[in-house]
């Protein structure tokens, strides 16, 4: 299992950046930059990642079970988190996450046929004052109305 | 970036250098008096700094208001064991939205603060843990880390004080339960984010089994400016027993939502009037939630309050994390008890069986009512539930599950009751159930 030269660098920078003795303590961070270049955390990606903090892949696995972001299988390429909790869903966020679920014809955790999208019911994203607000991979997208949510999946698949 | 205008009512003190050109640079810092509060503290003794953060009566602004002078004072410095500063900036209470601004717009004031932190317990190195979803965050304070080291303020002898601060950020995964301060500690060690048992509390045994400062960002970023003017000054700003500023979030069903700095104390309804712009489309204000979504309702009547710690515990709720989520008179409390308990029981730790099983049953309890297949007898065994988990869990998130509902079920029984008569969805619709 090889890394980009980046990840590569990513991953000894958090690991030099635990007290010694502790490496494993990057064991999250390195699973998300890893996940984040691999598309999803692989049985390979979790062995080589255990193997360098000197645990064992099921240690590793039981953290992937707890955190949300961490995922075995591949989200779409553009992964769409769509905050429907108390401040975004007074202003629409429900609607908004109902509008993708059409739009894309794909539910909660479902990726589109083609690979291009996956789309998350997410819970408070901490963007409350400009709600609703979702996320596209790491970037946000605040004060949204499903026009905008049209005018912001046309331009990803032009992106293609 | 500022994604709201600021309000001519605002005192700024934390966010002062918000909409600089550059704020984000080490140079607009220093010419914006940055780090004179650390070369204060250089020249002072360590009881002397924590003396000043006490005399300023800053209080923990991650939601819970411990004097922050007072966490300071119980780490033994005297152990031979290594020192940590943690940084809270897991920001995931419902409602709220600021600690974001203050790293995105102003790291270098949390290093600063950091960096005070430090010399007052003897750390020599600390960890900011951002919640993953804040990766461009993350980004901005690794560079603003990486130019604090190569202009002398982090890494060995610290402006020549002889002082060595290392600074890492450290990323969560997507967690609520982590910006709980035990959790978050498990979780910065690569594990699960299930609370520990305490005592030890963190001042004694945190990260790494060491001793342990662990403050939410803006409680940290709070501390450059109290170096700097003293603690009295910056006591002066709020009520007493609460000092200074707070970034309080405006969310909800309100014309103006946005992140506003005001002063501890300051009267809800006026904030909500007058920074936020009054409540929405010319509706009535029907209830307020005052500091995220684990704080007890305030109906309308309750709301002419002084927002600091005390006054609103008074009213038997919670001033908390500061997110203000204004609801207009037509908000359904059936739907928002709903979506906040989903809310719970998915991020529900599952450790302890009251918070696990409580938070499920009332889950589903609610999506019943909801769906229209409710009983009267429903209600009160919602607020019995509620009030089995109170106290009676690990960690704080059984009772922030818990309060809120007990407070939905006594301040709005006749919508439960009247609900019970009407045919399935409110009027903010269904809640959709789904995964």
């Amino acid at each position: 299992m090889t890394f980009s030269p980046e990840l590569e660098t990513r991953l000894e920078t958090l690991m030099r950046s635990c007290p010694p003795g502790r490496e494993a303590s990057a064991l999250i961070p390195m699973l998300l930059y890893a996940q984040d270049e691999t598309g999803a955390l692989t049985s390979e990606v979790v062995e080589e990642v255990a193997r360098r903090l000197g645990i064992t892949p099921l240690q590793a696995d039981e953290v992937i079970s707890y955190y949300s972001m961490l995922r075995r299988r591949p989200a779409g390429r553009h992964h769409l988190q769509i905050c429907t909790n108390v401040s975004c869903m007074l202003r629409g966020g429900q609607e908004l996450y109902g509008h993708a679920c059409k739009r894309l014809g794909i539910r909660n955790h479902e990726v589109t046929a083609d690979g291009e999208f996956s789309l998350e019911e997410a819970e408070c994203l901490g963007a409350c004052s400009w709600a609703p607000a979702m996320l596209v991979n790491y970037d946000y997208h605040q004060d949204m109305t499903p026009e905008k949510l049209d005018r912001l999946i046309d331009s990803l698949e032009k992106k293609h | 970036m500022l994604y709201n205008q600021p309000s001519p009512l605002e005192v700024k003190v934390l966010t002062r250098r918000f909409g600089l050109p550059d704020s984000q640079s080490l140079d607009t810092y220093l010419a914006t008096e940055g780090f004179q509060g650390f070369r204060r503290a250089l020249e002072m003794k360590p009881e002397e700094i924590i003396g000043e953060v006490m005399a300023s009566n800053l209080r923990g602004r991650g939601g819970a208001g411990f004097p922050a002078g007072m966490k300071w004072s119980f780490v033994p410095r005297a152990s031979s064991k290594p020192k940590y500063i943690v940084v809270n900036g897991d920001e995931g209470e419902p409602g709220t939205c600021k600690d974001r601004l203050l790293i995105e717009n102003d790291p270098h004031q949390l290093i600063e603060g950091m960096l005070i932190a430090a010399l007052a317990v003897g750390a020599a190195a600390g960890y900011i843990y951002i919640r993953g979803e804040y990766r461009r965050l993350i980004e901005i304070m690794d560079r603003a880390i990486a130019e604090a080291y190569r202009k002398g303020y982090l890494g060995e002898n610290i402006l020549g004080s002889g002082l060595r601060f290392d600074v890492y950020t450290h990323s969560g995964a997507g967690s609520y339960e982590c910006g709980e301060e035990s959790a978050l500690l498990e979780s910065l060690e690569g594990r699960r984010g299930v609370p520990r048992i305490r005592p030890p509390f963190p001042a004694v045994a945190g990260a790494f089994q060491c001793p342990t400062v662990l403050n939410n960002v803006e409680t940290l970023c709070a501390v450059p400016a109290i170096l700097r003017d003293g603690g009295a000054a910056f006591a002066a700003l709020g009520t007493p027993k609460n000092g200074g500023t707070r970034l309080f979030c405006l969310s909800g069903h309100i014309n103006k939502p946005g992140v506003y700095e005001l002063p501890m104390g300051f009267n809800l309804l006026r904030m909500i009037d007058e920074v936020g712009g009054g409540v929405w489309k010319g509706k009535k204000l029907k209830a307020v939630i005052p500091g995220g979504s684990s704080c007890p309702i305030l109906k309308a009547s309750e709301c002419d309050l002084a927002m600091d710690f005390d006054t609103v515990a008074k009213a038997r709720s919670m001033l908390g994390s500061g997110g203000v989520v204004v609801l207009d008179e037509d908000t359904s409390i059936v739907s928002l008890a709903t979506r906040v308990m989903r809310f719970y029981q998915h991020e529900s730790c599952g450790w302890c069986v009251p918070c696990r099983e409580g938070t499920t049953w009332l889950r589903k309890l609610l999506e019943r009512f909801h769906a229209g297949h409710g009983t009267l007898a429903d209600i009160d065994l919602m607020g019995d539930l509620a009030r089995n988990m109170l106290g009676r869990t690990f960690c704080p998130l059984g009772d922030a599950a818990a309060m809120p509902m007990i407070s939905y079920v006594e301040k709005f029984r006749g919508e439960f009751e009247e609900y019970l008569n009407r045919t399935p969805g409110g009027p903010l619709g269904r809640v959709t159930i789904d995964g």
